[in-house]
Formats: C-alpha cells, sequence, structure tokens
C-alpha cells in the first residue's frame, strides 16, 4: 500500500508579478513502511511539500491523498495519524520537557492510563528522563531537537514528516536522532519522510527525491540515483607530508576541464569528472599523490544532477602568490567568559597565523559563538587575553573595526532594504566613499553575481543569494579578518561548495578567515581549527594532527565526524574519572 | 572622539528605508495620524450641540411655549419629544436618551403674567458631570435672556451683573481651537516614539545589531543615525498636521513659526531621547512596544490635553513636569491661539530641551552598558 | 472539539503566563499604574483657580462681592492694582480670569442702574473658561442673594431655574471619570494581551507545530481565548475594586449583572486582539495596530470625556465599532444610576453585535493552514 500518492501537484505562492511556482507538477508515491529523504537546493520545495504533505498548505493543483485521505478535505483526519516536525519546531519554551510531552499528549487526545508507559518510553529513547522537569529553553540544540522529535511521536503516528530535523545539531545527537528515526521504522512500521541537508543522511534511506525549482530530478534509492555516477569518481590521495595546503591542489584540479566537482576528504581529494574516465591531471601534480577510482557517493550524483540543470559551481578567480608571512594576527589566551555561575567559556587559548582558515568547530552550547561574540568585540571576557590584529577590538578604537569584517549567524542583513541599499549602507558604515565605493560595489555585484537581484528585498532572496549578499557586505571594505559565524548553516551542498571556493580565494589573497561550523567534513577544508565542547577546548591543530591522535592501529582512518565523536566520548570518560 | 557625518547620515538613510520601504511601518506612520486627527478634530469638543432634552410641560398656556421654543431653537439643545408624566421624564433621564428634562408646573403661564415668580426645574444626568455642568450653565444662559425680556414692570433686576466681556485668544470659546493643537502634540509624540522606540530592540531580534557593532561606528554615531529619522519623520509629520490644524479646521495661527518650531525641535529632542532610552533598554520588541506603551498612555492623559493639570492633585502635577508633551502643548496652543513669541516660550522650552538632553545621555549610557 | 485537547492548551498558556511575568504585569500591574494615575491626574473640577481682581474703588460692596468670590472653593482672587497688570496675568497665565470693578460700580449699584462686573477669561482652554464663567455666575447669584436679603430689597426674577442633578448631586467628575478610565484600559488591556501572544506563536514557529496536531481551530481559539480571559477578569475586578475603596465611587448596580457585562467586553476586547494577532501574524505590527486602534479612540470617541451627541453625525456612526463606548455607557449607568435595563440592553447588545462580529472574523480568518 501507498502512504502517499501525489497526483500532478502545483503549488504557487502570492499573486501577480511576485508569484512563484515552488512546486511544478509533481507526481510520487511512497510505499508504507519506508524511509525517504528529500533533498535539493535551498527553495527547491522541500518545505512546501512537507507542509502540503502535512495538510498545512492547500495543494494548489492536483491530487495529494495521505494516508488514503485526500487532502485539503481531510487534513484534520490525516492529522490525528501524522507527527510532523517543521524547520525551527517550536517547542515552548517556557513549558519543562514534561509539560510540552503532556501538552502533545492531549491534544493528540492520548488516554491518561497509557501516557505515563509511553513517555517512559520516549524518555529513555530520547535519554531525556533526568532532564523531565527542566525548562525546554534551557535545554542544547541537540536536546531540543530530541524533546521535538518525542513530541511528534507521542501518538504514536503512521506517518512521519521531519523538516531539516538535524540542522544545527552535534554529530553525537545527530546520530542519536537517527538511531530513534531508524527505530520507529523498523520497530513500529512507521513511514517517514524528511528532507535534510547531509547527503550521508540521504544515503541511509530506502529512498531519495532529488527536488530543484518545485520539480523532481530524480527519485530512487540511494544507490540507483548515483550509478550513473560509476567510473565518473576519484580519490586523489594526498600524502600527510604534502608541501602545499591541499586546498591549493583543490583549485588546481577544479580548474581542470571535465571535472565538476572536487572535495577536500579525510586523505586527499575527490574528484568527480563529467564524463566516465579520470581526469586528466597536470604533471606537476601526478607527482604529489595517487589517483585511484572510488565508489560513487549520492553527494556526488546530487553535485552532477544541478550541475547539468546548469547551477554550475563557480571557479575562482586564481589569486596572487600564496602569503607566505607566519605573522599571528588572532591571539587568545586563558580566555574565560562567565554568565552567572555558568561559564561559557573555559580556559581557551588559540592562536591564528594570517592568511589561515581557522575553524572553531563544537555543538551549540559548546561556546564557539560566545567566544566568537568576544574575539569581534560584541561581549567582553570575565579574564584572559584576547588580541586581534595585535589590538582588543572592546578597547581599540572605532577605527580598528574597520580591519575586520563579521557574517553572523543567519545571515543578519536589512530586510527591508534591497541588495544595492544594503551593500550601499555597509559601504557607507565602513566609511567608503566616492570612487573607492563604486569601485567595491562594482566589484560585490561582479564576484558575488547579485545584479540580477539588484532591485530585490534582502528578507525575499533565497537562502544562498543572502548568504552571498551578507559575505559581500563584510567584504566591502576589504577586511584583514574575516569571522564567519555559521556560514553554511542550512545552506545546500552546492550553495557549501560556492562559499568555500570563495573563502579559499580569500585566504590566498591573504586575508585571514575565522569559521565557526558544525558540518564536520568541513573541518577539513581548514588550515587548523580547535574542537570546543561546553566552553572547552578539547584538541586544536590541524585536521591531519587531530585525527591522527585518535588513530587506532588496525582500523581505518577516521574521518572528521568519528575524530570528534570519540575526542568527545574520551573528554567525557576523563572528566567523569575526575569528579 | 570625532563623528563621522557621513556614517551617521548612511545610518540615516538605512533607518529612513527600512521605515518606509516596510508597508506595516509606513502605514502606521502616514495613514491613522491623518485619520485619527480628521476624525479627533471632530470628536474632541466640549462645546455642547444637541444636547437631547425632553419636556414635561404642565402648563398651557403661550408663555410656556415660548419659554420651551427658546431652548428647542438653541443649537446646544436637541427636543426629542414630550412627556407626560413624571415617570416617563425619570424614564427618558434613566435611559439616557435625554441628557436633561425640563418640567415646567402648571401655573406657569400665570404666575408671569401675574408678576409671580415661577420655577422651573432642570433635571440632568450626573453620569457624566462635566456635560451635566456645562448644560446646566448653557440652560442658565437661556433663561437669563427669557428673563430680560419678561420682565415684570414693577419689579426691578439685580443692579450687578456678571459681564463677560471678553473670552481672550479665543472669543466664541470654541473647544475645538484647544483640542485641535493638542492633538497635533499627541500625534508628533505616538509617531516618533513608535519610529524610535522600537528600532533598536528590532536589530536586535534580527541579529543586525551585531553587524551595525563590529562596523568602526561608536555608540554616539549608531544614536545619532537612530534619532535623525525621527527628527525628520517627526518634523514632516507636525507639519503636516499642523497645516491641516490651520487649513481644514481653520484655528488660526496668530504666534510666530519661528517660536513653533524651535518648541518643536525642543520637543522632538526630549521624545526621541525617551524613544532611544526605550530602544536601549528593551531586549524585545514587545518589551518596547510595553515600554513605549507604558511612557505615552501617561504621557497623553497627564500633558493637560484634555483635562487641566491645574485640577491634578499636587503629587500628580510634580509627575507632570516631567512630561515633554505637557510644555509641547502648552507651546502649540499658545503659537496658535495666544500669539506668543519665542521669549513668552522660554520657560517651555528649556524644560524640554533639559528633558531631551538628560534622556540623550541616559540613552547613551543605557546603550553602552548593553553592550557589556 | 475535546475536552481534552482544550484544558490541555489552557493548562500550556497558564504555565506560560505563570512563567513570563510580563502577561500578569499587563494584566494587574497595567491597571494598577494608569487607574492610579488617571483617576488622580483626570479631574475637571477646577479647585483654587487663581482669579486677578481690580477694584477701582473699594467700599464695603465690592469687598463683599470680592469677599463671596474668597469663600467660594473655586477661586482664590488675588488683587492687582490696574487693568494692565491683570490682563497681564491672564496673559502669561498666573491667573485664569481676571474681574475688574469699575470706578463706578458701588454707585450705579445703590442708585440702581447696571453695574456690570467686567470679566475676562483666558479662552485658550475653552472647556475651563466655561466652566469659570459659570462658577463665577454661581458665586455672582448667591451674592446677590444676599444683598436682597440684607437690603430688604425684594429682587424678583421672573423665571427660576431650580438644578436638579441626578446620580452625581455633588457633581464630581471623579466618579463618572473613574468608570470611564476602567472601560479604557480593559480596552487597552484586552487587546494588548491577545495581540501580542498569537503573534508570539506565530513569530516562535509553535504555530506550526499545533496546528498539524489533530486540534480544531476552534479548541486553538478557545484556548487563547480562555486564559486571557480569566486574566483580564482578574484585572477588571481588581480595578472595581480600586474605584470603590480607593476612589469612593459609589457602586449602586448589582455585582453580577457589572460582572456579565464585563465579561462581555472583555469577550469583545480580546476577540479584537486576536483578530489584530490573526492578520498581524507577527508582533511588531500586531503591537503597533494595538496601539493606534486602542487607546486614543477609546480616549477619545467613546463618550468618556467628549459628548457623543455634540460629534458631526459621521462621527457619531463612527463610535458605534468603539466596544468602549458601548461599556462606558454601562459602567458609568452600573456605578452612578443602578441596574437600568434601557441602558444596559442596548449597550450590551451593541458590545454582542462588536464581539460576535470580531470574534466571528477571527474564527474565519483563522486558517489551520499557512497560506
Amino acid at each position: 500500500m501507498d502512504a502517499i500518492v501525489v497526483t500532478n501537484l502545483t503549488k504557487s505562492f502570492g499573486t501577480g508579478p511576485t508569484r512563484r511556482t515552488a512546486l511544478k507538477n509533481i507526481s510520487l508515491r511512497l510505499a508504507a513502511g519506508s524511509i525517504t529523504a528529500l533533498i535539493g537546493p535551498d527553495g527547491a520545495g522541500k518545505t512546501t511539500m512537507l507542509r502540503t504533505l502535512a495538510g498545512i498548505l492547500t495543494p494548489g493543483t492536483g491530487e495529494v491523498t495521505v494516508l488514503g485521505h485526500a487532502l485539503p478535505k481531510e487534513a484534520l483526519a490525516l492529522q490525528h495519524r501524522i507527527g510532523y516536525m517543521p524547520q525551527h519546531f517550536g517547542l515552548y519554551e517556557d513549558l519543562s520537557v514534561q509539560e510540552n510531552m503532556t501538552l502533545f499528549a492531549d491534544l493528540h487526545g492520548i488516554a491518561r492510563s497509557e501516557r505515563e508507559s509511553r513517555f517512559a518510553q520516549l524518555l529513555t529513547m530520547t535519554a531525556l528522563g533526568p532532564f523531565r522537569k527542566r525548562l525546554a529553553g534551557k535545554l542544547s540544540g541537540g536536546m531540543k531537537q530530541k524533546l521535538g522529535l518525542a513530541c511528534t511521536l507521542i501518538h504514536p503516528p503512521e506517518l512521519l514528516l521531519l523538516d531539516e530535523a538535524s540542522v544545527g545539531v552535534d554529530p553525537i545527537s545527530r546520530r542519536e536522532l537517527w538511531s530513534i528515526i531508524h527505530r520507529q521504522v523498523v520497530e513500529n512500521g512507521i513511514t517517514i519522510l524528511l528532507s535534510t541537508a547531509y547527503m550521508d543522511e540521504a544515503e541511509r534511506c530506502d529512498g531519495v527525491i532529488v527536488l530543484h525549482e518545485g520539480e523532481i530530478l530524480a527519485q530512487g534509492p540511494p544507490a540507483r540515483i548515483s550509478s550513473p555516477l560509476q567510473g565518473r569518481a576519484f580519490l586523489f590521495e594526498l600524502p600527510e607530508d604534502l608541501p602545499t595546503r591541499p586546498r591549493a591542489v583543490q583549485s588546481r584540479l577544479s580548474g581542470l576541464p571535465g571535472v565538476i566537482d572536487t572535495v577536500i576528504q579525510a586523505n586527499g581529494l575527490r574528484i568527480v569528472t563529467e564524463k566516465p574516465g579520470p581526469p586528466a591531471l597536470p604533471v606537476d601534480l601526478c607527482g604529489l599523490g595517487t589517483l585511484r577510482p572510488a565508489p560513487p557517493r549520492l553527494e556526488d550524483a546530487f553535485v552532477s544532477l544541478l550541475f547539468r540543470r546548469g547551477m554550475r559551481r563557480r571557479i575562482a578567480t586564481p589569486g596572487e602568490a600564496e602569503a607566505g608571512e607566519d605573522s599571528v594576527v588572532i591571539e587568545v589566551r586563558d580566555l574565560y567568559r562567565r554568565f552567572g555561575d555558568f561559564t561559557a567559556v573555559k580556559n581557551v587559548s588559540f592562536s591564528v597565523r594570517k592568511g589561515e582558515i581557522f575553524g572553531l568547530l563544537g555543538a551549540n552550547g559548546a561556546g564557539k559563538s560566545t567566544t566568537f561574540r568576544m574575539l569581534c568585540g560584541l561581549l567582553p571576557s570575565s579574564s584572559g587575553t584576547l588580541r586581534v590584529a595585535g589590538l582588543d577590538l572592546r578597547k581599540a578604537p572605532a577605527a580598528a573595526r574597520a580591519r575586520i569584517g563579521y557574517v553572523s549567524q543567519k545571515f543578519s542583513l536589512y530586510g527591508a532594504l534591497s541588495v544595492k541599499q544594503n551593500m550601499e549602507f555597509f559601504a557607507s558604515a565602513y566609511g567608503l566613499q566616492n570612487r573607492r565605493k563604486k569601485t567595491r560595489l562594482a566589484w560585490a555585484l561582479e564576484e558575488f553575481e547579485l545584479s540580477g537581484y539588484l532591485g530585490a528585498n534582502a528578507a525575499d532572496l533565497p537562502l544562498g543569494y543572502k548568504q552571498r549578499l551578507a559575505l559581500a557586505c563584510a567584504l566591502m571594505h576589504e577586511p584583514d579578518i574575516i569571522f564567519l559565524d555559521e556560514p553554511t548553516s542550512g545552506v545546500d551542498p552546492l550553495a557549501r561548495r560556492e562559499f568555500w571556493t570563495r573563502l579559499n580565494a580569500l585566504a590566498r589573497n591573504g586575508t585571514t578567515c575565522l569559521v565557526t561550523t558544525h558540518f564536520m567534513e568541513e573541518a577539513e577544508y581548514c588550515d587548523r581549527l580547535v574542537l570546543m565542547s561546553l566552553g572547552e577546548v578539547l584538541a586544536q591543530g590541524s585536521p591531519g594532527e587531530i585525527k591522527a591522535a585518535v588513530r587506532r592501529p588496525g582500523e581505518p582512518p577516521p574521518n572528521m565526524e568519528d575524530a570528534f565523536i570519540a575526542i568527545i566520548e574520551e573528554h567525557e570518560r576523563t572528566s567523569r574519572r575526575a569528579s | 572622539m570625532e563623528l563621522s557625518l557621513r556614517r551617521i547620515l548612511a545610518l540615516a538613510i538605512k533607518e529612513f528605508l527600512s521605515l518606509l520601504r516596510n508597508p506595516a511601518s509606513r502605514a502606521v506612520l502616514i495613514g491613522p495620524p491623518i485619520i485619527q486627527l480628521l476624525v479627533f478634530g471632530y470628536a474632541a469638543t466640549y462645546d455642547l450641540k444637541h444636547v437631547p432634552f425632553v419636556v414635561y410641560n404642565q402648563d398651557s398656556g403661550r408663555l410656556s411655549r415660548d419659554f420651551i421654543a427658546r431652548f428647542a431653537g438653541s443649537p446646544s439643545f436637541e427636543m426629542i419629544g414630550d412627556v407626560q408624566d413624571q415617570r416617563a421624564l425619570q424614564r427618558a433621564v434613566d435611559s439616557q436618551t435625554a441628557l436633561m428634562a425640563v418640567s415646567i408646573g402648571p401655573q406657569f403661564t400665570s404666575d408671569l403674567e401675574q408678576g409671580r415668580t415661577s420655577h422651573v426645574q432642570f433635571i440632568v444626568d450626573g453620569r457624566d458631570s462635566n456635560t451635566a455642568a456645562l448644560a446646566l450653565g448653557y440652560a442658565q444662559t437661556i433663561v437669563t435672556a427669557f428673563n430680560r425680556e419678561h420682565l415684570a414692570p414693577h419689579s426691578r433686576a439685580p443692579a450687578a451683573t456678571v459681564v463677560l466681556d471678553r473670552a481672550w485668544f479665543n472669543p466664541n470659546l470654541e473647544s475645538r481651537w484647544f483640542i485641535v493643537p493638542g492633538i497635533a502634540g499627541i500625534l508628533t509624540l505616538l509617531v516618533t516614539l513608535l519610529s524610535t522606540g522600537l528600532s533598536v530592540a528590532r536589530e536586535r531580534e534580527m541579529g543586525t545589531f551585531d553587524q551595525l557593532l563590529v562596523t568602526p561606528m561608536n555608540p554616539q554615531e549608531i544614536l545619532a543615525g537612530k534619532a535623525l529619522p525621527g527628527f525628520v519623520v517627526g518634523t514632516l509629520e507636525a507639519t503636516l498636521i499642523i497645516a491641516v490644524a490651520i487649513l481644514w479646521f481653520r484655528v488660526p495661527f496668530t504666534g510666530s513659526f519661528w517660536a513653533l518650531y524651535l518648541g518643536l525641535f525642543c520637543f522632538l529632542l526630549s521624545s526621541i531621547g525617551i524613544g532611544l532610552m526605550i530602544s536601549a533598554l528593551a531586549l524585545t520588541q514587545q518589551q518596547g512596544l510595553l515600554g513605549t506603551f507604558l511612557f505615552m498612555v501617561p504621557a497623553i492623559v497627564l500633558s493637560g490635553f484634555a483635562t487641566p493639570i491645574a485640577n491634578m492633585p499636587k503629587v500628580v502635577r510634580y509627575i507632570t513636569l516631567i512630561d515633554p508633551l505637557r510644555y509641547f502643548l502648552v507651546i502649540l496652543r499658545a503659537s496658535f491661539l495666544e500669539g506668543a513669541g519665542a521669549s513668552l516660550l522660554w520657560h517651555q522650552y528649556w524644560p524640554l530641551a533639559t528633558i531631551g538632553i538628560l534622556s540623550m545621555i541616559v540613552a547613551e549610557r543605557l546603550f553602552r552598558g548593553r553592550l557589556g | 472539539m475535546t475536552w481534552m485537547r482544550l484544558t490541555g492548551l489552557i493548562r500550556k498558556e497558564v504555565y506560560e503566563i505563570v512563567r513570563d511575568p510580563s502577561s500578569i504585569a499587563i494584566a494587574f500591574v497595567l491597571p494598577l499604574a494608569l487607574l492610579l494615575i488617571f483617576g488622580y491626574g483626570v479631574s475637571l473640577d477646577a479647585r483654587g483657580v487663581p482669579i486677578a481682581v481690580v477694584v477701582d474703588h473699594p467700599t464695603t460692596l465690592t469687598a463683599s462681592f470680592i469677599g463671596q468670590l474668597q469663600q467660594s472653593r473655586w477661586f482664590v482672587p488675588i488683587h492687582y492694582a490696574g487693568e494692565a497688570q491683570a490682563q497681564k496675568a491672564v496673559t502669561d497665565g498666573s491667573a485664569a480670569a481676571a474681574v475688574w470693578l469699575r470706578n463706578d460700580f458701588t454707585r450705579r449699584a445703590l442708585s440702581g442702574s447696571p453695574a456690570p462686573i467686567h470679566v475676562i477669561v483666558n479662552g485658550v482652554d475653552a472647556n475651563q473658561a466655561r466652566i469659570i464663567e459659570n462658577y463665577l455666575n454661581g458665586a455672582w447669584s448667591v451674592w446677590i442673594e444676599q444683598q436682597a436679603q440684607a437690603s430688604g430689597i425684594h429682587t424678583r426674577a421672573p423665571v427660576v431655574a431650580e438644578a436638579r442633578v441626578w446620580f452625581n448631586p455633588a457633581m464630581r467628575s471623579r466618579d463618572y471619570l473613574v468608570p470611564g478610565l476602567i472601560a479604557i484600559i480593559m480596552t487597552l488591556i484586552g487587546a494588548l494581551l491577545t495581540a501580542l501572544v498569537v503573534a508570539r506563536e506565530w513569530e516562535r514557529g509553535t504555530m506550526e507545530g499545533i496546528m498539524v496536531t489533530p486540534s480544531g481551530k476552534m479548541e486553538i481559539l478557545l484556548g487563547k481565548l480562555i486564559p486571557y480571559f480569566v486574566l483580564g477578569m482578574g484585572g477588571m475586578l481588581f480595578s472595581t475594586l480600586m474605584a470603590v475603596f480607593l476612589f469612593r465611587v459609589p457602586l449602586r448596580g448589582s455585582i453580577p449583572l457589572l460582572l456579565a457585562c464585563s465579561s462581555l467586553f472583555l469577550l469583545t476586547a480580546l476577540g479584537m486582539g486576536l483578530l489584530i494577532s490573526i492578520l498581524a501574524r507577527n508582533q511588531f505590527v500586531a503591537g503597533m495596530v494595538a496601539i493606534v486602534a486602542t487607546f486614543l479612540p477609546a480616549f477619545i470617541l467613546s463618550g468618556f470625556l467628549f459628548d457623543i451627541h455634540s460629534m458631526p453625525k459621521v462621527v457619531q456612526l463612527l463610535t458605534h465599532v468603539i466596544a468602549a463606548r458601548y461599556f462606558v455607557g454601562l459602567l458609568q449607568t452600573l456605578f452612578l444610576a443602578g441596574n437600568i435595563w434601557s441602558i444596559i440592553v442596548s449597550n450590551c447588545l451593541g458590545l454582542a453585535i462588536l464581539c460576535v462580529l470580531f470574534l466571528g472574523l477571527a474564527v474565519i480568518r483563522f486558517r489551520k493552514r499557512l497560506d
């Protein structure tokens, strides 16, 4: 039996010139008891699709039948039988874990006699048992998501719709979330449809639907989707003692004809070609490492699918020679930050050299944003030394801030202002005038390909363009150091690649980049990084050094995510022993 | 510390654009003030017109009809009917169908004709004692006029009478002349508070505030940039409202515009200062909104807009000293009606300027304090 | 609709109210502060009005007139030597009016020829000017009466007007202002409470989570309405107690009736807030609209200060959509006059129509959908 049957669904928003079609003539069937992932770039229509299936958006034209209920007529009847977790699941932050669960139990009409056992079961599953009385607002990001999932599973549903349930969650919580989701399918036979930005998650599903601009590009089991890539994926293994940075090699490779994707990976570079057959490597690169074919991944297929749709990754303009200087531009020593009795940042020390891409990694609540805000001078430190370009930005004259650029979480822009007005404002705020202002504005439009959106309100831009605009505004004044707080959160793989290409180009030109991220794979792109958890630095060094530290003989080399989990688990063990 | 005019201007332009490009805030700034001025300008009047009254006339003579005709003919009163007994009269007043009842005894005409004093009862509804008192005053005036004409030949009028020579500045005692400039003040306050009181909180919630702080702008520049649009919006809004008051409501403007605009400047300084103070304190828009509200409502009530400050108890009168609207209303009314120049308004300017400067300083402190 | 879902939603709302003190502040601290400020701040009773007095030729007669002014609680006479100084006092506001008894006042009064008492008032505040004029007339007529009795001369006016002020014989303006203020404050609170809370759920994304549950829209709306209704009634009760015990306003109507009318009004005000927040979906706009659409219209158009009959017909029609208009009428009657059914029924009818209108629109416009 099919849990979801959609025929010729089209859904548009707005009227007149602002009319936008989010879903175009979609038809699909999902078998009951399967788990399917919905992937696609931002604005592909994933959320619209899930909301329509949950009965909170009316289908425009076409027929939608979910669990045998025709929508939108039988939405209420359907809602008895489904669970839906929106992107930013709205838990009531002033209610405790228990109270949130009770609310949803009430709303789903769970009999009181059944409740206790169901709660106990869910609390054990989510490991939230010890936090029953804690207010939802005081939970960590991962715990919030788990509670949200528990609340949607309360009745229990026959169909579960999850909209980016694991965004912004650290690897450990992500693994836990996934184990819960899998158990629902295996033990209870629930049908699951989820959207995700993580290709590794999609790869674990029974089926994948690739959406792009409201249309289905591909649909089927992950292996079938990636099978056309057979013979087009390669691994260029690089030795650990490589004389240049891997990203220098990467930018060379990405410029080669026939190469559609290059990604830095654990022990080298992953290359995807346009046609079967290995890429023709230039002679000087051949000697650097060994090229071998690799099994294709879903991500390769995804990139290649979108590549064919014209979403080409732009090729970075090769910069000048790599900056040879080694001067330290950011220095942090014995940094502490306390809020009341809570210590958000404990004894953090690190230093960043000029032209480096430096990563600050950790889950939500690890203290990376707090550290970040202190570096930018937005928050005073409780104790310790902070030096950015030789100055403490909190005490430095305003002019010193002209040397840094800042991209905040969620790309904070003035939503009511147009793209051009946003750029003009930031240019003036940084004191750019006349000729320089004009040339920089022209540069930003050209570099970030924003000309098409010049008059559009920043709030109405697709996420990927918001990210570009935010970056353009922060780079307008050519800062020496740029701070980027979770610049890739919620952004699809393609936009992420584009972003990192830009960052590489910046670093090559001598701009120091400080980045926070919770995508572990992005850690590989950094020159050096610190791993933070609960306010402390657990490890620091180059990606290779960090992975080497947890590598056990006889086991396959760990990737960054494995390393992260191993380090945190090790830390928890030692701190438990200590206490 | 050097302030960069260019940066302040850039911020001010940005503030303007975000006010005007957002349809909701654009609507709030332009539509309601004009509609409110028009509606309230007509609605807010203490001049009684068409006060509904009933008559319980037990007299059948000519004079009683003449007496009633004077009331029915007055623009202040509107006769809505006769009642035939005391019960009906009571019902009419109880149910507020009539605000006043005139009860005339059976001997009215004969008493008058025979030179005796006749008594007429005016019953007014004290549920609104202001209207009641005014209606009684109006009635008394009509009675006095009636008396003058029907003076019995051998009795003598009281020698001393009160003669109202002149009501200065407002000879016909039109309360609209008093209220409309007041509304101008209130609406100017409303608009400036709404455009400044939430501006920082909104940026904080959207996350753009951090973005602003990492630019080379210092807190003073940010404050100045946020205050500037308030001045422009406030000045334009006030000019528009004053124009409507003069051209539409025909309120005479007898003073000097220079004195009025000096007052407006001082008033904007203080109300923007207070708006920025609220803004600096509020962490969320909801708090900003409540703060704006909590300041605005008492500021209007205690400004002397509708009820005189002189009637308030001493403690409350002291509170009004920190209400900028209080001073501005005096400036407005003096400029409109009393023909006052700047020299007479000095006592209104300096408190406004003081409130303005103090609140700006506090806002700047709060602002820096909030930065950590 | 199931009882369990409804109680679940209500319980959630109660937890939120209890843990986020801002709504409790709106319901209780706001009325306390506003009623105190308004109750003491808003008064139309002039007392101790400074009045400039110029007597060109003082005699016992003029002294007795000034004495009469002095005696009345309305005036504080201040003597000025000449007309110019008195006029200056009126201009700069140190006196609200000037009374001028000319040189020949005594001679004329004794000889029986007209002896005018010249009065100049500052007319800027027309209402106040008129009140002062009335007071002066009152003081004058008392004085005339006394003079006539003392001299044995029988002055007889043909018609003597006898004033009866029902319901508020002392004409204490506070007695009618305080009930009106309660109506205005409750308009604010009712609209503000709901305007912000529903918009907040949209902004925080909690609404989306609730919408996909089987709860119907009536349950969601009632789940919002009931807790804030209880909270609002608490505020109302509190205000009534303050009116009776602090401001000593008589409460002549029945308390159950007062409660019933207040409930109806509160539902209307909450319904309006609900409608605003359903249409606005964001706190900023909802708050702005709530401020613009509640306080000033209620203050000016409800008949609490400005007589509705004196407004132009169009504006009078407009007042019918202001809920506070009906509630002001109801409260003034219930407090000062008692249970007068004709007023209660007609005003309640008006409120009921508005209530159905607002809540009905809220139900229609609230969809369990995002588009």
